[in-house]
């Protein structure tokens, strides 16, 4: 039984005039224990809408379909009151541009008790010493509960969200975009402090980017989003030297490599409008081997092997060599 | 396998050109129901002050009636101490009252905006300097001043035009410092600059089109306390006598007793025509005001949340084939 | 520092060693920090930002050189710097062979329509109330150039299709928020190349863009350097793109240059340890490519307080005593491999 399981989620946006922005598509997804999951796609793919709806952190202009199995209870049934009680308590969420999140007028020990006392985990003495406790892991000294937030770096503001994001011991973190505005040496920090933290506390991480490199360094398994739908999900390995989507592989090839003399690549055109019904393969507009039943006829998300799946119509052809390894 | 990297974008998504410069003003109207109400009692007053001399039923000066007689068929708001018309009386007080709101509006939101984009667009000394001047300006009390000034000019329209602009121009001077200032440092300024561009011409070509919106909002908000100010010294003797506004038409009816006659004919309409006038100018620049300012994210704070949808309604909101 | 020669064949323009297009030679550009009166009368020390200190370099004819460095390194302001944005305290800035670093504002003037500057975000470059072709009309209408409307229009025309947005027609009357970030960033560029610049310096130019529309927008700079012999120094703090599109490198660190040389030279062979650092911790696209990383204690100290001795001794991971007392200048390192390639390290 997986910790989180995710199944057919739908989200759907409100637009002026009476339309309608599909923003996730059918998303499923599961999380075991202890596993870091990537969340990988470019803008508008819906990646960051679909972990705001795992936390019921959508506007009143959302509609949401689908089911949020966390221990096998649905928390997505009811709506905001069956999310409510999970939120924070076992579902936490590092958000993008955490460390201009923090309150500038309140020190920072207090903005990471005041959730321990909103959500009644502790309080008082308990809570601020849990809260230097808290610091401590994520590699600040406790003495600076007292700070204000100014007086800490970017880096150590990002820290100090993730810590208030621990702050009522959740079992699934989900990070958006965590490290997208800070350089690469404290990205390489805060990445080694997310990674420890997950084994050391049995923690399970959602990372949510861009970054593909980020992801194949931290997470064990990813899934690929465009266009609102998972194209492609597995092991990293398997989406880097198997890829069985050609936009996963073209994501990959279009990411330049340190030490790799290949050519980086420029995925033409952009992403399908979501307001509108899509036909056929969304991707098929700016895929390199799109084929006539791309046209019409939308892929489904299927098992390619042990863990791995795409949706892609190549995937159904027989006896064909995989869709492309990365070079 | 290659890609042309040079491959021209490709015209599928390319989206259509759309009319998007009808005009800020119009766009606001046509969303918000309290602009075009605004907008429409402006113009309702501004057309029937331009049209005075057509529509006025009676002369101005010619008695055509008892004093004080009370509103009727034929004088459908009575007549004032002079047994002159009310309704002719309110027509061409409007002019006046207009008149003098608008010009003195004028002299304030040039005044002002110069101000504003020097002090906001320059900085430095020249900024602290206008804006000390400006706080100067601002810790006076408006109507004593007025006052002083009007009785030390002498009562003439033109005196009251320069009075009333002299002391308004502050208010738009501060909001457009404020705004210059930000769009100061948008980087597609910071670029025309590097470009090599005159300050003149980043001026007049990148920041008045940027805050023109907010200047037409404070212009009109502006012409409302104009409007006020002109009545309020009219009402205190320090007008032109001779000319017929509003604030003369309710000095005259106090003066000459009105109210202890019972005759509120005389004193009422005038102040509702001023009144209403000044809600005109608040809705409008209110709704404008409103549009322009960053739409506050405040969904979180929303007692409505986010909705669930019944499984069962999905396949409609998919296309193509899925089973 | 003389200025150095590009040991691949990258860069054209300088094979009979004639002037380099940009020669810059120790730069110095500080930042006061104000007091206010308070802090005057209270005797507050006053303070200063050493955002470039002291730093030399060369851009040749066709050549992109890459100035590469964490945030507060002063990359940025050595960019404006040169642009004659901010002005330098001392130092000479040589644009085809002429020393720019002390010329007035007037006399800038016509050195602005030959070198032009890309900004890193391209929601934020356009006027929005511009369309495209107003946008790229506008540099020839400040510098009084490009004829009448007619030829106006075809230059934009051309410039348009130079950066990769045909048909032109298509985009010349398109607003800004019409438009995807990548044919912004390329309207951007279309505008800088319509006065036909010798020196692009860009910013940050793709990292507010898609991954998927990145190699697009750096392939066309590419293009604009070999084909249109553009000298081009980009910003960026990305090693893995400077790797791929530059010809040459340099890493900055906190106001000065630690190590420079051909970009394919430094990312493989690095010899400063601040380098060496850098290089291991930028995540590999390969997820069986765990290579140990060399995670550096501690964040950037603030350029208001430089370190006495080596700049980088109090996070280096080999800084021996007399780090703390030297401070090293650029040299050529005991096992560089090519020519060009410096460091600035007392131990290599």
């Amino acid at each position: 039984m997986s910790l989180l399981e995710v199944r057919d989620l739908h989200v759907w946006f409100d637009l002026p005039g009476g339309d309608e922005l599909h923003a996730v598509q059918g998303v499923s997804f599961s999380l075991e224990r202890g596993e870091r999951l990537g969340l990988v796609g470019e803008s508008g793919c819906g990646k960051t809408t679909t972990i705001l709806a795992l936390m019921g952190l959508l506007p009143p202009s959302a509609s949401v379909s689908g089911q949020v199995l966390l221990d096998d209870e649905d928390i997505l049934a009811g709506g905001e009151e069956s999310l409510r009680p999970h939120r924070w308590t076992d579902i936490a969420m590092v958000f993008q541009g955490a460390m201009n999140a923090l309150n500038p007028v309140r020190r920072v020990g207090s903005q990471i008790v005041e959730p321990m006392e909103l959500h009644d985990v502790a309080s008082g003495d308990a809570a601020r010493k849990h809260a230097g406790e808290l610091l401590e892991m994520v590699g600040i000294p406790a003495a600076r509960l007292d700070h204000f937030p100014h007086e800490f770096s970017g880096g150590m503001r990002q820290r100090a969200a993730m810590a208030m994001a621990l702050a009522c011991n959740p079992k699934v973190l989900l990070a958006d975009e965590p490290t997208t505005a800070l350089d690469v040496m404290v990205q390489a920090q805060l990445l080694e402090l997310l990674v420890g933290l997950t084994k050391d506390l049995g923690l399970s991480l959602i990372l949510v980017t861009h970054d593909l490199p980020v992801v194949a360094q931290v997470c064990d398994r990813a899934a690929v989003m465009y266009a609102g739908e998972i194209v492609e999900a597995g092991p990293m390995e398997s989406l880097f030297h198997e890829p069985r989507h050609p936009y996963t592989r073209l994501l990959f090839a279009a990411t330049p490599d340190l030490l790799g003399e290949e050519e980086v690549v420029s995925i033409p055109g952009s992403p399908p409008r979501l307001d509108r019904p899509l036909v056929g393969c969304p991707f098929r507009p700016r895929c390199d081997r799109a084929f006539e039943r791309c046209v019409a006829e939308r892929p489904i998300l299927k098992t390619i092997d042990a863990g791995h799946q795409a949706a892609c119509h190549l995937n159904d052809i027989p006896a064909r060599p995989t869709v492309g390894a990365t070079p | 396998m290659s890609i042309n990297l040079s491959t021209p974008t490709a015209a599928a998504e390319v989206p259509d050109i759309r009319r998007t410069r009808g005009g800020f003003l119009w766009q606001v109207i046509k969303d918000r129901p309290s602009a075009a109400v605004g907008a429409g009692i402006l113009l309702l007053f501004i057309a029937i002050s331009l049209l005075a001399p057509y529509i006025e039923p009676f002369g101005l000066r010619t008695q055509v009636g008892p004093v004080f007689c009370r509103p009727s068929a034929k004088h459908l708001l009575g007549c004032d101490d002079g047994g002159i018309d009310m309704v002719s009386l309110l027509i061409q007080g409007g002019r006046i009252s207009l008149a003098v709101g608008f010009a003195a509006t004028l002299v304030a939101v040039i005044i002002g905006g110069g101000v504003g984009i020097l002090a906001g667009y320059f900085g430095g000394a020249t900024d602290i300097v206008l804006m000390r001047i400006t706080d100067y300006f601002l810790v006076i009390p408006d109507v004593p001043l007025m006052i002083i000034l009007a009785a030390l000019l002498g009562p003439s329209v033109r005196n009251i035009i320069l009075v009333i602009g002299i002391l308004l121009w502050t208010q738009p001077a501060r909001i457009i410092r404020a705004q210059v200032k930000s769009v100061r440092e948008r980087v597609y300024v910071k670029r025309a600059r590097s470009l090599g561009a005159s300050n003149t011409r980043i001026i007049l070509k990148h920041v008045l089109p940027q805050i023109a919106p907010l200047l037409i909002a404070n212009t009109v908000i502006t012409i409302a306390i104009a409007i006020f100010d002109e009545t309020a010294l009219d009402f205190l003797g320090l007008g032109d006598p001779s000319a017929i506004s509003w604030g003369t038409i309710l000095e005259h009816a106090f003066v000459r007793t009105a109210i202890s006659s019972g005759a509120w004919w005389a004193v009422i309409p005038e102040g509702v025509c001023v009144t209403v006038v000044i809600m005109g100018c608040y809705l409008l620049g209110q709704a404008v005001e409103d549009a322009l300012n960053p739409r506050l994210k405040v969904a979180h704070l929303s007692v409505r949340r986010f909705r669930m949808r019944p499984l069962g309604a999905l396949g409609a909101a998919l296309g193509g084939a899925r089973p | 520092m003389s200025a150095v020669v590009p040991a691949t064949a990258a860069g054209t323009g300088w094979a009979a060693g004639g002037t380099p297009l940009l020669e810059v030679t120790d730069l110095v550009t500080r930042y006061p920090i104000h007091r206010g009166i308070v802090g005057a009368l209270r005797r507050h020390p006053k303070l200063t930002v050493h955002a470039v200190e002291g730093v030399s370099f060369s851009v040749a004819k066709g050549e992109m050189l890459a100035l590469v460095g964490e945030s507060g390194c002063g990359k940025t302001t050595t960019a404006q710097t040169v642009l004659r944005l901010v002005d330098p305290v001392s130092g000479s800035i040589r644009f085809q062979g002429q020393d720019i670093s002390a010329l007035q504002p007037r006399a800038l003037r016509p050195l602005r329509r030959r070198m032009q500057m890309i900004y890193q975000d391209p929601y934020e470059s356009l006027d929005p109330r511009f369309r495209v072709r107003q946008t790229i009309e506008e540099p020839m209408l400040i510098h009084g150039v490009g004829g009448s409307k007619q030829d106006r229009r075809s230059l934009i025309a051309s410039a348009l299709a130079r950066a990769g947005l045909t048909p032109p027609e298509l985009y010349v009357d398109r607003y800004p928020h019409e438009l995807s970030g990548g044919q912004r960033q390329r309207v951007a560029i279309a505008a800088s190349l319509v006065l036909d610049p010798e020196l692009l310096v860009a910013d940050e130019p793709v990292s507010m863009l898609d991954v998927s529309v990145r190699a697009g927008v750096l392939s066309l700079l590419d293009e604009l350097r070999s084909q249109g012999g553009l000298g081009i120094l980009m910003i960026t703090h990305d090693l893995s793109t400077a790797a791929h599109f530059a010809d040459r490198i340099a890493v900055m660190y906190l106001g000065r240059i630690v190590e420079q040389g051909p970009a394919k030279e430094v990312v493989r062979n690095p010899q400063h340890p601040y380098t060496r650092a850098l290089l291991s911790v930028v995540p590999k696209r390969d997820p069986r490519d765990r290579s140990r990383s060399q995670i550096l204690k501690g964040e950037t100290p603030n350029p208001v307080h430089v370190p006495s001795g080596c700049r980088f001794h109090p996070r280096c991971p080999v800084a021996e005593r007399r780090c703390t007392v030297d401070d090293p200048s650029l040299h050529r390192p005991r096992e560089a491999r090519v020519d060009g390639h410096e460091a600035a390290c007392l131990l290599v």
